[in-house]
């Protein structure tokens, strides 16, 4: 299982403190504490960034490469600073990730920096005509997607499909809808598709005491399911991927299994 | 076409752990392979077979495997030059048996000097163990490990019960610790996360599953021992990857098959044949699921199994 740690986003005051002021002491201090949890990727999310894009992106990428030895999820919707990221990106630890591609024609121009950085890609299971309804939809966009990633040069194993998790306030159904396009995305190729989650947005919305709760149990769910990664707290995960990995016999139990 | 053999890779490795000093110190483990695998990687080390003496003559021992020590089993060190020397010991185990509080009683004090005195007769690697009393292990193998400073041997065996102060003794005078549990792969992983949660680094650390003869539950031991090595291999368990012990003869010369007199089992053979043959097999199974040290009694046992690690290395 593929954490992606995902605290370091524009979203969050400190980390956005951080940013503006180009202050890398939270910004690593965030970092090394995801990897030490098992982190085995660090989401850099900068937002939109309009303006100076490729500076901040660029400067996060050498930020947390400087004192994490693992590759870095470019999470931003402007492919300029995609772009300065991914030429900075040191990718001795792993390939790059972008966060995202999707099936709305403005989108598909990412694929050609996955392409020409040698960069995995999210593949966003949205389309421009909004949300889509159940796993089925889900299911065929990904497949407008993966046909695109052929055409654009990019190797269907450099593709982590995302399913969309909405919010379980707001839309209760999807959340089985995205637990069965999980298993439907792996069936769309041999080998099977990778597969990742926004984890966190399933309790978006919810109390704060829920929210762990929901997030390690839906977690829990979707691995089940087989699924690849998911941008997620690390720490609030390590627990459910030890007890995870013990129960399906990849680690062998000792009392102490948690503190390993 | 040529017959080409499958191959597995593994992901893990057995830790080499270095025992004794100077030209006669010993490596055990060092492998990423299954025992004798050696056409799937490296097998840096052979398994090691440690003569067993006792700080007590044996008279707890079978005749037939007291005799081949009768001239000199009366006193310990005399006892451990003629392993060196005549039989050709690569290390020898100093069983601390006299200290039992229902043998001798001997105190931690004794038991230090009789260390101390085997320790300067011989020059092959040592390993100290207690009378397994948990209880009163612990200030006798503290007082052992000191008399044994820098001597770079393996005391042991630390249990759940007692591991604390022994652990702690190991660490202070640089010996390599014997982390025993029974019968039980999770309690075994369990022992060495605590140990390590002291401090002590994993890699110093020689794991006892737990013996068992041949005919009294050598497939638990086995089959222990086995997932062991296939969890420190195959899932790459860093807490898994210390080599393993096999404490063989004191457990195969206490069962009936390796003392009836042939008087009352005709069926059975000779009975001394029939003790040496049964150590032997026991050790070998054990070997192959994974032992790299083996502490045994019969000098022709030990000479039997030497030679299959040779063949078989």
């Amino acid at each position: 299982m593929l954490i992606i740690g995902e605290k370091l986003s524009i979203i969050a005051k400190r980390v956005r403190e951080a940013m503006m002021k180009k202050d890398k002491g939270p910004i690593q201090e965030i970092a090394i504490s995801q990897w030490k949890a098992g982190a085995g990727m660090i989401d850099a999310n900068i937002g939109p960034a309009e303006d100076g894009g490729e500076d901040l992106m660029q400067w996060m990428v050498t930020t947390i490469q400087a004192v994490v030895p693992l590759p870095v999820c470019l999470d931003t919707t402007n492919s300029s600073a995609l772009e300065a990221g991914l030429k900075v990106h040191n990718s001795q630890w792993g390939k790059p990730l972008i966060n995202s591609t999707s099936n709305d024609p403005e989108r598909f121009p990412i694929l050609e920096l996955g392409a020409k950085y040698n960069a995995q890609v999210i593949g966003l299971t949205v389309g421009k005509g909004g949300l889509p309804a159940d796993a089925e939809e889900r299911a065929a966009i990904a497949a407008e997607i993966m046909a695109r990633a052929m055409e654009y040069g990019v190797p269907l194993e450099d593709i982590y499909l995302d399913p969309l998790v909405l919010q379980i306030a707001t839309s209760q159904d999807h959340a089985r809808h995205v637990i069965k396009a999980i298993k439907m995305f792996q069936e769309m190729n041999d080998p099977p598709m990778k597969t990742v989650v926004g984890l966190s947005n399933i309790s978006n919305g919810c109390p704060k005491t829920l929210r762990p709760i929901l997030n390690r149990y839906y977690f829990m769910l979707l691995m089940l399911e087989g699924l690849t990664a998911a941008i997620a707290d690390a720490h609030e995960m390590a627990e459910v991927t030890k007890t995870y990995d013990v129960m399906m016999g990849k680690t062998l139990y000792a009392h102490s299994y948690l503190e390993m | 076409m040529a017959f080409v053999a499958s191959k597995e890779t593994y992901s893990g490795k057995v830790y080499q752990v270095n025992i004794g000093t100077g030209a006669n110190a010993a490596n055990l483990g060092g492998e990423n392979v299954l025992p004798f695998h050696s056409f799937e990687g490296t097998v840096p080390n052979k398994p090691v077979i440690a003569y067993e003496i006792q700080d007590v003559p044996p008279t707890d021992w079978p005749e037939n495997v007291q005799k081949p020590y009768s001239s000199v089993s009366g006193d310990p060190v005399a006892w451990a030059k003629f392993c060196q020397d005549n039989l050709k010991a690569k290390a020898i185990a100093l069983r601390l048996l006299g200290t039992h509080p229902d043998r001798e009683n001997r105190s931690p004090e004794v038991a230090a000097k009789t260390v101390k005195d085997v320790l300067s007769a011989i020059n092959v690697p040592l390993i100290i163990l207690g009378s397994n009393h948990a209880e009163k292990d612990a200030p006798v193998l503290v007082a052992a490990a000191e008399a044994a400073k820098d001597r770079n041997c393996i005391i042991g065996k630390a249990q759940e019960a007692n591991y604390k102060t022994i652990v702690a003794a190991a660490m202070a005078n640089n010996h390599k610790l014997i982390a025993m549990s029974e019968l039980d792969i999770n309690l075994s992983k369990q022992l060495n996360i605590l140990i390590t949660q002291m401090g002590f680094d994993k890699e110093r650390l020689v794991t006892d599953p737990m013996c068992s003869a041949l005919g009294y539950g050598l497939e638990y031991t086995y089959s222990v021992m086995e997932r062991i090595r296939l969890a420190a291999l195959t899932q790459n368990d860093l807490t898994m990857q210390p080599p393993m012990l096999a404490d063989v003869g004191m457990y195969v010369w206490k069962i009936k098959e390796a003392q009836a007199p042939e008087s009352e089992m005709p069926l059975w053979g000779n009975t001394e044949e029939r003790g040496i043959a049964w150590e032997a097999t026991t050790a070998t199974a054990l070997l192959v699921s994974g032992a790299e040290l083996l502490i045994m009694r019969h000098p022709r046992a030990i000479e039997a199994v030497e030679k299959l690690i040779e063949e078989l290395v």
